[in-house]
């Protein structure tokens, strides 16, 4: 039994997988299949200041080796996130990280504060929605405002503040190098690739918002690239995400910089995903007579 | 496929699967579990062998609870569906069911219109089952060869109406024809109705147009199928008339019909 824990911003995870947001809500759909302290910890459901309804269906299509979806941050607002899901979410046992957006600085800065008052452990501050027209992407593709962004929630809140970042830029460095500078406490990557499908027959796109963001096994070899470049670049942690779907996907991704994996794709065919994926990495870590999971982060022998 | 101890708790037995017609395939599924938990009105999620990233959700069409199957009916569409078909007697599938909101069912001597439009069709059948003579039953199908489960309903007692695109069967046109004849004759208490949105929509107006509660199955491109994912949305009514984006899977796929925004 190999040690699977990993620290991150100075918390403790139980091992290094984490549902991603998006995929899980916030928990209670899983808690029906399992206990969710067993998890490293989770990823909610993204949340903006005000209730959102997403875009119009249809929100999802699949591709080789993947998915493309538009859902648009549908979410019941902060404060219904605070009061309804929040509490609930810290009895599990697990470390919670509060994934949050906005249209502006000002307004993730509120919900930053909002969050600071309470003992949710982590903020994943989401600046790379492909889906949504304002205070998606649209913070994350520039350096400048990215960097904006983030000074303004930064000093809303002392809690460890993860950064989550898109792919759809010419270089995720460069993001990355201007939220650090900024104060992030980690980086969390890649959010989906934009992508679209067209059915032949009604010349339409399959999904009703023309375009969406492409995740699943079909991305996995951009996402071990761009945490690799990152951390080579940042001295602040990295988690990692992008189509992993087993244990040595897990490894993978902490061997190119990772601390931390999240599992997003995977678990909308398998509930169980994350917990064969634990299960999955520690036999491996076994197999190969490594005693811990956090001594893989970083250490690819790049040629 | 992996074949761990977590996939095993969702895995199935198929029973027998039969082609009824070019492409319909007709699949009866081992599942104890499942099959003591579902009520008319709930889906089963397949997960297809090979590189699929999603399930394929199906509406269940059969509940044996004595046996504990589950029946359902499918259409071959794309790959997804193909590999279910290529599925037989003995093999395992991999299935989260029952899942989803079934249909409100009144006491059984109840009178009930059920609507069923192609593949459509078969979740009408375990209300059939349930309201047997006291139900009567309206199909649609595009041809006499594509019609499913024609036999299934006879045998339950309800009456049966068929109705062609073509006129190759039964009555030649749309469903509303007798569905307005049955509304003159006799007053049901529920129309419960599965099938094309068009379809859906003109007997959700019928059924506004004269006070008769009536309960839909809808369909959406669907993902975790649990509710957490959201990307199966349908707008609904709330209380107070806010539109509020519903999810398919998790608060239907059944919904009373004058809470949908059609």
């Amino acid at each position: 039994m190999a040690d699977l824990s990993v620290r991150i911003c100075g918390v403790e995870f139980k091992n290094p997988i984490i549902p991603a947001s998006g995929v899980f809500g916030y928990g209670r759909e899983y808690a029906q299949f399992y206990d969710l302290s067993r998890l490293g910890g989770i990823a909610a459901k993204g949340t903006t200041p005000k209730k959102q309804n997403g875009n119009p269906a249809p929100r999802i299509a699949e591709t080789p080796a993947g998915i493309l979806n538009s859902v648009g941050l549908q979410n019941p607002g902060m404060d219904a996130f605070l009061t309804e899901e929040l509490p609930w979410l810290l009895q599990q046992d697990t470390v919670i990280l509060a994934n949050f957006a906005g249209a502006s600085p000002e307004l993730c800065a509120e919900s930053a504060a909002k969050l600071d008052r309470t003992d949710v452990q982590m903020l994943e501050l989401n600046i790379s929605c492909p889906n949504v027209k304002n205070g998606g992407l649209a913070f994350g593709a520039d350096p400048k405002t990215a960097a904006g962004m983030v000074k303004a929630v930064r000093a809303a809140t002392k809690k460890p503040l993860v950064v989550k970042l898109s792919p759809n830029v010419t270089d995720i460095t460069e993001i990355a190098r201007a939220v650090e500078a900024e104060g992030a406490d980690a980086v969390s990557l890649i959010n989906t690739l934009l992508g679209m499908r067209i059915d032949l027959r009604s010349r339409r796109p399959i999904l009703r918002n023309n375009t969406g963001g492409l995740s699943g096994p079909a991305v996995f070899p951009v996402a071990v690239r761009m945490v690799w470049q990152v951390a080579n670049t940042v001295k602040i942690p990295v988690i990692g995400m992008g189509g992993v779907q087993s244990g040595k996907d897990a490894a993978e991704l902490m061997m190119a910089g990772a601390s931390a994996v999240q599992v997003g794709t995977a678990i909308v065919a398998d509930p169980y995903a994350p917990l064969r994926i634990i299960d999955e990495l520690n036999d491996w870590l076994d197999e190969n007579g490594i005693a811990t999971a956090a001594e893989l982060t970083h250490t690819v022998k790049a040629w | 496929m992996t074949n761990d101890k977590y996939t095993q708790k969702l895995m199935g037995t198929v029973v027998s699967m039969t082609r009824i017609t070019a492409d319909a395939w007709d699949m009866v599924i081992e599942c104890p579990e499942a099959a003591k938990k579902a009520v008319p009105g709930q889906f089963a999620h397949l997960l297809p062998e090979g590189n699929f990233s999603l399930r394929r959700p199906i509406s269940i069409c059969g509940i044996g609870k004595e046996a504990g199957t589950l029946r359902i009916v499918f259409e071959v569409r794309g790959e997804g569906t193909k590999a279910l078909a290529a599925l037989r007697s003995g093999d395992c599938v991999n299935l989260l069911a029952p899942l989803g909101h079934g249909f409100t069912l009144l006491e059984p001597e109840r009178r009930v219109i059920l609507i069923g439009g192609g593949i459509g069709t078969p979740p009408m059948l375990p209300l059939a089952q349930y309201y047997r003579e006291n139900a009567v039953c309206i199909c649609g199908s595009r041809t006499e060869k594509a019609a499913v489960l024609q036999d299934d309903f006879k045998q339950t007692g309800a009456q049966t109406i068929l109705c062609t695109d073509d006129g190759s069967a039964g009555v030649h046109g749309l469903v509303t024809a007798p569905l307005a004849d049955a509304l003159s004759e006799n007053r049901p208490d529920m129309i419960y109705a599965c099938g094309p949105m068009p379809m859906l929509r003109a007997v959700a107006a019928m059924a506004k147009e004269q006070g008769i509660p009536c309960e839909v199955s809808l369909e959406e491109r669907m993902g975790c199928g649990v509710g957490a994912c959201l990307v199966c949305a349908c707008n609904i009514y709330l209380n107070d008339g806010e539109i509020h984006a519903a999810h398919v899977c998790k608060d239907g796929p059944v919904f009373d019909a004058e809470r949908v925004v059609w």
